[in-house]
């Protein structure tokens, strides 16, 4: 039974993980435009596109 | 005969008049066509394929050394974010992004210039963050090239003197903490609830339980906290004081009870509600990242004017005008100072500035405003006062000094405290009752009676939908400041209307021509002449004769009076009576432009400025449940057509000043009405700051809008009553589901007052009736919402029933 307080350390560590990441992003400003992203990665790369 | 319409390739206008043909695409004009050849010539074609016809028409060109005070080493630093010794990072805004295309365009700008590094484009701000070599172009070449795509940068005196707030996040991050802890106790209370009386020790998930609640508690809910205090501090007892008193309640008596080892805790009671209620939070008071509601000139005027000293015309930021300057101030400028004409014929738009429709004309000598927009040529002027010192930033500045209105608070909170006091009744008579028959039970049962009965349920009912609300009039283009407008716009028993702008459209015109109707050829002649002038009064006769290009020689223009030209071998006079030597026909409603060809006056165009389509089904509408009123600072010229319009019960007062509409408005708040303004211009600021809730109409976003409760994109304003409607709609919603709420408070008393609540009673109810009641005000609100989109989709057919009437 003491099996289960590893396990409670171990969720709820990565549950904390999780949450540092949803801080960090939200930090970053990666939600305040939910427009160009989506668009973003649909764009075709044309063939004589060099490095930009 | 049908009539096939050809919309421009690139911004999708029809081109009724002036059609250019480029291999096999067409184009409305000159501009249009030359940003596709540019387009096309750098292989950028991919900019028409994600949109068809993604363009802005680009019939009216900047002028080429417009951008030439970017060139300012001073201006410069000021607007740009950050330089080093390589490279420039400078955030424009550019109010034509609206579609992918746009997107894809500005991003792919370093195709056009190789100084440009990259681009990021914000969507929902409409920003482009450019970064670019210094060497190798410049911050005037990057907003060059930006116009010659139609994607000309807005840069306004407001990008000079202050920065944007930064966002404030803490709503977010505080949310996020509540849900984590929120989830993991409700998951760590299982072993309490479920292991029975030989099960496992659940001590371990006590303290658990107990760690976790802390950064809600101290974190998380300090939302409630600062309002409760901030309430408290002005002894306003608000919604938040008992929600307060609750969260303290139930964490001190969990915590009691888990240190004296007789209960498990309420924390998933408490982090629940918290979290519920901080969701409802973020969602009332979502921000329009693309809007202001607190704009004030500076944002109005632009960022620097033309300065003559000496021989030389050198470009000068407008906070550094003094008096005594003389500037030159282009065609389509707006004049930035107070001033005297020295040079050239002027002809002001003051339009947005004190509502008169039409431009006032202005000979050397004589005193021109600040705000005003220059129409036709170039002047220059010898300034008197320094920009913030104009008439216009006075008139401002007295009106700010009214201080922040006190706007009436939400109803939330009267309930609110009622039920509090209720609950409080309660709590005293319960401790009474068991002070008598076994005083053990005073503690748990008032402490339970606390945690259950608070007043979360009403606040999280106003909070969504409040949120739902805001964002379902926002799907309408009606832009609210904060939830509180809401409810002022219900409250709202008298409307009052600006005229110019906002009951008639800039753009559209009734033209009518008085006379023996006139020829196709001389239909064509006064066309052509007038094609040659760009007064506004001109645009109306080209458009009502059918433009064309027919050569004119011998053109004069007198600013004023007229212009006169030869078109055919005829002399061709269009203008006032005294140009054309017209005996004054009787001039009645609008402008009058006399025609007379070879001597002969053959009539005169009557041009008024047309009413917005669906006014007259709107004000017919208002009038039957609201006053109304029209103050307008034009002349009482039109006011047969504007009483016929708006009914006899209804006031109308003309040539009205911003003072004069600010005092209106408070003469009718003493009387105890609840006045709604709309208008459009700088002379409404005032007005719509004092009203109980003012909305500012705007013809497209990108334009400026003054300081206001709400903004409301002009083609929707027929839709008034109905957003009205919703708003009182949104109060009863809430009412609903408070009411639906009280079952779950009065099952929950009834455990509490026996002493009986146990932390599974509690860890079911709150989490319950939350969700319930989330759901309920959720679907109440889209049923209401479904209502006015299908008003919304009637206004849509109407007009296009009426469009397609008046073009066949």
């Amino acid at each position: 039974m003491s099996v289960i307080i590893l396990l409670l350390g171990a969720s709820l560590t990565i549950g904390i993980i999780f949450l540092a990441a949803f801080c960090w992003a939200v930090k970053s400003g990666q939600f305040e435009d939910d427009y160009s992203p989506a668009h973003r990665i649909l764009f075709d790369e044309q063939a004589n596109d060099q490095q930009p | 005969m049908i009539t096939v319409e050809t919309s421009c390739y690139h911004c999708g206008e029809t081109c009724e008049n002036t059609l250019i043909l480029l291999g096999d695409k067409p184009f409305c004009c000159e501009g249009c066509k030359l940003v596709f050849e540019l387009l096309n010539g750098n292989g950028l074609c991919t900019y028409y394929h994600l949109n068809g016809q993604p363009g802005a028409p680009q019939r009216s060109q900047a002028r080429p050394d417009k951008f030439a005070f970017l060139e300012d080493e001073k201006i410069r630093q000021q607007l740009v974010q950050f330089r080093n010794d390589t490279h420039t990072h400078v955030t424009f805004y550019i109010p034509q992004i609206h579609c992918s295309s746009c997107l894809w365009l500005l991003e792919h700008l370093h195709k056009l210039d190789d100084g440009v590094q990259r681009v990021t484009v914000n969507f929902a701000r409409k920003e482009a963050q450019v970064i670019f070599q210094q060497s190798q172009t410049s911050l005037r070449k990057v907003a060059e090239l930006l116009t010659s795509i139609g994607y000309e940068p807005y840069i306004s005196l407001q990008d000079l003197q202050h920065k944007k707030p930064a966002m404030n996040r803490q709503l977010i991050y505080q949310l996020g903490v509540a849900g984590f802890c929120f989830g993991n106790i409700m998951l760590l209370s299982f072993p309490e609830y479920f292991s029975g009386n030989g099960g496992i020790d659940t001590h371990l998930f006590r303290y658990l339980n107990l760690l976790l609640s802390l950064p809600v508690f101290l974190y998380s809910a300090q939302a409630f906290y600062r309002s409760a205090w901030g309430g408290l501090k002005h002894g306003f007892m608000n919604i938040d004081v008992p929600i307060v008193l609750a969260i303290i309640v139930t964490f001190t008596r969990s915590l009691i009870d888990i240190g004296t080892n007789s209960g498990a805790g309420y924390f998933d009671a408490m982090t629940g509600i918290v979290f519920f209620m901080l969701a409802g939070r973020v969602l009332q008071d979502k921000t329009y990242q693309g809007l202001s509601f607190d704009r004030d000139y500076t944002s109005y005027f632009p960022i620097a004017v033309t300065a003559v000293r000496g021989k030389k015309n050198v470009p000068i930021a407008l906070p550094d005008i003094k008096e005594g300057e003389t500037l030159l101030i282009h065609n389509n400028e707006l004049v930035p100072a107070d001033g005297i004409l020295v040079k050239g014929s002027a002809l002001i738009d003051y339009s947005f500035v004190t509502g008169e429709a039409d431009p006032v004309p202005c000979l050397t000598g004589d005193l021109i405003y600040a705000g005003g927009r220059q129409l036709e040529g170039n002047i220059q002027l010898h300034t008197i006062k320094a920009v913030a010192q104009s008439y216009l930033t006075s008139l401002w500045n007295r009106q700010e000094l009214q201080q922040d209105t006190h706007k009436q608070p939400s109803f939330i909170h009267l309930l609110g405290r009622h039920f509090t006091w209720v609950v409080l009744g309660i709590t005293v008579l319960t401790a009474a009752w068991w002070g008598f028959r076994d005083p053990a039970k005073i503690w748990p049962s008032v402490t339970a009676i606390l945690i259950i009965a608070c007043p979360c349920a009403l606040l999280l009912a106003a909070s969504f939908t409040n949120g739902h609300i805001l964002s379902i009039l926002s799907r309408h283009k009606l832009y609210l400041r904060n939830a509180g407008a809401i409810e002022r716009l219900a409250a709202t028993d008298h409307i009052v209307f600006d005229k110019t702008g906002t009951l008639t459209d800039k753009q559209k015109a009734i033209t009518v021509f008085n006379g023996r109707p006139l020829t196709r050829h001389e239909r064509l002649q006064a066309a052509a002449l007038a094609a040659q002038s760009t007064h506004p009064l001109s645009r109306m006769v080209c458009d009502f004769c059918g433009s064309n290009h027919t050569p004119v020689k011998d053109f004069e223009q007198v600013t004023g009076m007229g212009i006169s030209g030869t078109v055919m071998k005829d002399t061709i006079r269009l203008g006032n009576a005294a140009f054309t030597d017209a005996a004054g026909i009787a001039a009645t409603n609008g402008s009058v432009v006399y025609l007379s060809i070879n001597g002969e006056v053959r009539g005169y165009f009557s041009i008024r400025n047309g009413y917005r389509s669906g006014i007259q089904s709107l004000i017919l509408q208002l009038r039957k449940k609201y006053k109304l009123t029209v103050l307008s600072g034009d002349h009482a010229r039109d006011e047969s057509t504007l009483r016929k319009l708006m009914g006899i019960k209804a006031t109308l007062r003309f040539l009205q000043q911003p003072q004069d509409k600010l005092d209106h408005i408070l003469a009718l708040q003493e009387q105890g009405q609840r006045v709604l303004m709309v208008g459009d211009g700088l002379n409404d600021a005032g007005a719509l700051k004092q009203s109980d809730t003012g909305i500012s109409l705007t013809e497209d976003s990108n334009n400026f809008t003054p300081a206001s409760d709400g903004i409301l994109a002009a083609t929707n304003l027929p839709l008034l009553p109905h957003y009205i409607q919703l708003c009182k709609t949104s109060k009863r919603i809430i009412l609903t589901s408070f009411i639906f709420s009280l079952v779950y408070n009065f099952t929950g008393l009834f455990f509490a007052v026996q002493g009986k609540l146990s932390p599974l009673t509690a860890a079911i109810l709150m989490p319950a009736s939350s969700i319930s009641i989330i759901l309920l005000t959720w679907s109440l609100s889209a049923v209401a919402g479904k209502k006015l989109h299908r008003k919304a989709l009637q206004l849509t057919a109407d007009e296009d029933q009426s469009f397609a009437c008046a073009r066949s």
